[in-house]
């Protein structure tokens, strides 16, 4: 991957952000949060709940303002590349307008950017290939499984090819299976198009597997204690996830974890503990389900191409 | 552990099997069953009419019949509220409809009864029009001005508290007996559900589906056209159903102040000052206003159906 140096798409700078509660009490959420993120980066922000990494997501995309620090995008301010529909957002939830049809929910960024229709109504059916929805554009959300949903939400935040895909925590309410699925085609999209993702997630073996960097936070205050290199090869098959390579690069963040959870203690260590253990379960099913996930994977391709 | 891989192949298999059960359009079947309960109840409602009248009514006659004519039932009671005076037969109301509305009339009573009705309707719908419009269009400015809302909120729920009664006249002093009067105190009892219900429905979006569309970059005028209105539309339906009701009993109150003689507010007051000699012809007259007013409701609760088709949760 390119170094984070030359021109960062986002560049953050001493980034606080402090809620004040209504009865004065004050929250640090973030402290002095310096950060540079490439064109073209796979970036994961990872920590225990209630480190900031939901908010620091939310402050590049700037729907949620930074107390004090410099948040820059593309070049300017954050609230300008927002205006600028630089961001494309996938949430935990598929928030889906249960009003639309999956075609139209894909379409309305397009709608909002004031795209013609002929566009639209072609944008939405490549983005519903691309994830493999091509046969449910009519079908309206309430027919989706949780799964297919969130695949909707990934069509309609790519629709628009925006500079920069925001993800909070996509894949965190979907079976593992299910996930793993869509790990692989989160990577397979952001190949093609080229974006930059910031990813939010609790999960080690995913940010792992997914990312060129991984961002490791402490708990509240936030600070980022680490960032982790992930420089295992491209295109990530599921061969990786058996490799040496991998696991080594999961116990080199949950070590990171687990010493950025330092006096917080049982807080940050329990979260480790557990994402370790759901990484051993992990690599038990990734051995057994590898063949048919290549194997639907080609079959996707083909759809597409 | 080693899994087989084909077992896992199987898993896979059937997590996509599952998949697509779940999309499986789940078309909501057009059931009978409402109608036909509704229908019932109305059987079970004519029996018991009946059969209050079997027990505890005036001997039975044939309907039309002279006094002195045979009787054909005597019943063992005689219960002054089931006499053919407070409850006549339902079969006498049947038949009074088909005779002339008054006598020497050319039409019948319910030719003459669905004529008034219609007229009533148009005032009615009028009203409901408009005051649908107005109570949209205040929910609007509440909801994005907290200034508006705590200013004249108030204003809105006082104004129901005041008496039609005491209005209707107020009313028709300042824009004279006429259409006019009407269609401007059935919009004042429309407006007010839907302007409640929409102070609200404009503000059930998923605070998500905001924080998407800020992310686009989207105005308010937007947020407005494709979140904040769609999502309320359960909400205005179910206020439009009230304020459907609404509009007809305002409409045939107003239309007595008004001083319509079209209307079946003229023919109410019409017919109980004579309902001593054809207490069948009130009778027949409320049943017409409330199949006005259920058909009235139905069209809404059509319309509803089709505006909110492909929503979870519709068709119940």
């Amino acid at each position: 991957m390119t170094a984070p140096s030359s021109a960062p798409i986002v560049r953050l700078r001493g980034v606080d952000k402090v809620f004040a509660a209504r009865d004065g009490a004050r929250t640090v959420a973030l402290q002095g949060i310096d950060l540079d993120i490439a064109p073209g980066e796979f970036v994961s922000l990872i920590g225990p709940s209630g480190c900031g990494k939901s908010t620091l997501l939310r402050i590049i995309g700037d729907l949620v303002q930074a107390t004090t620090g410099e948040v820059t995008v593309n070049g300017k301010p954050a609230d300008r590349a927002r205006r600028d529909r630089d961001y494309g957002m996938v949430f935990q939830a598929p928030v889906l307008f249960d009003w639309r049809s999956v075609e139209d929910n894909v379409r309305l960024p397009l709608e909002i950017l004031g795209r013609d229709k002929a566009w639209r109504v072609e944008r939405a059916r490549q983005m519903l290939d691309l994830v493999d929805l091509g046969e449910f554009t009519k079908h309206m959300p309430y027919q989706l499984s949780g799964g297919m949903q969130q695949r909707v939400a990934i069509a309609r935040a790519l629709s628009f090819e925006p500079r920069i895909l925001l993800m909070d925590e996509p894949f965190g309410a979907l079976d593992e299976m299910t996930r793993e699925r869509l790990n692989d085609e989160v990577l397979r999209i952001w190949e093609q198009t080229g974006t930059t993702i910031v990813f939010v997630t609790h999960s080690i073996p995913e940010a792992v597997f997914l990312s060129s960097r991984v961002v490791v936070m402490s708990p509240r205050p936030g600070r980022i204690t680490k960032i982790v290199d992930i420089d295992l090869p491209r295109p990530r098959t599921d061969a990786i996830r058996e490799s040496e390579a991998y696991f080594a690069r999961i116990t080199e963040v949950r070590e990171a974890l687990r010493a950025g959870g330092g006096h917080a203690g049982s807080g940050a260590g329990g979260a480790g503990g557990a994402d370790g253990s759901g990484a051993g379960g992990d690599a038990g099913e990734a051995a057994g389900v590898a063949g048919t996930a290549s194997a639907r994977r080609t079959a996707a391709e083909g759809a597409v191409g | 552990m080693s899994v087989p891989a084909h077992d896992s192949v199987r898993q896979l298999e059937r997590g996509v099997e599952l998949e697509l059960e779940a999309a499986e359009p789940s078309l909501g079947r057009p059931s009978l069953r409402r109608p036909l309960l509704f229908l019932a109840a109305v059987v079970v409602v004519l029996f018991a009419w009946e059969g209050v009248k079997l027990l505890g009514g005036t001997p039975w006659r044939a309907p039309g019949a002279l006094p002195g004519s045979p009787v054909l039932w005597n019943p063992p009671f005689r219960w002054p509220f089931a006499n053919d005076l407070n409850l006549p037969h339902v079969y006498s109301i049947v038949w009074a409809m088909f005779q002339p509305f008054q006598r020497g009339a050319e039409d019948s009573l319910l030719r003459y009864l669905v004529g008034a009705a219609l007229y009533t309707w148009r005032e009615a719908f009028i009203g409901f029009v408009l005051g649908s419009l107005l109570g949209l269009g205040l929910a609007t400015i509440f909801v994005h001005s907290r200034l508006a809302e705590r200013a004249f909120v108030p204003y809105v729920i006082a104004s129901q508290t005041i008496p039609i009664m005491a209005l209707a006249p107020l009313v028709v002093f300042a824009l004279g007996q006429g259409v006019g009067s009407v269609v401007v105190i059935a919009t004042y009892l429309t407006f007010f559900p839907v302007t409640i219900a929409m102070l609200r429905g404009l503000r059930t979006f998923d605070p998500r589906a905001l924080e998407l569309l800020r992310s686009y970059g989207a105005s308010r005028r937007e947020i407005y056209t494709k979140l904040r209105l769609p999502a309320s539309m359960p909400y205005l339906f179910t206020a439009l159903k009230i304020a459907a009701t609404a509009s007809i009993v305002g409409a045939i109150i107003a239309e007595d102040t008004g001083a319509i003689q079209e209307g079946l507010g003229r023919v109410i007051i019409t017919f109980n000052q004579y309902y001593a000699t054809g207490p069948e012809k009130l009778w027949a007259t409320i049943f017409v206003a409330a199949i006005l007013g259920i058909l009235f409701f139905l069209v809404i609760r059509v319309a509803e159906l089709l505006v909110l088709r492909g929503r979870p949760g519709v068709g119940e």
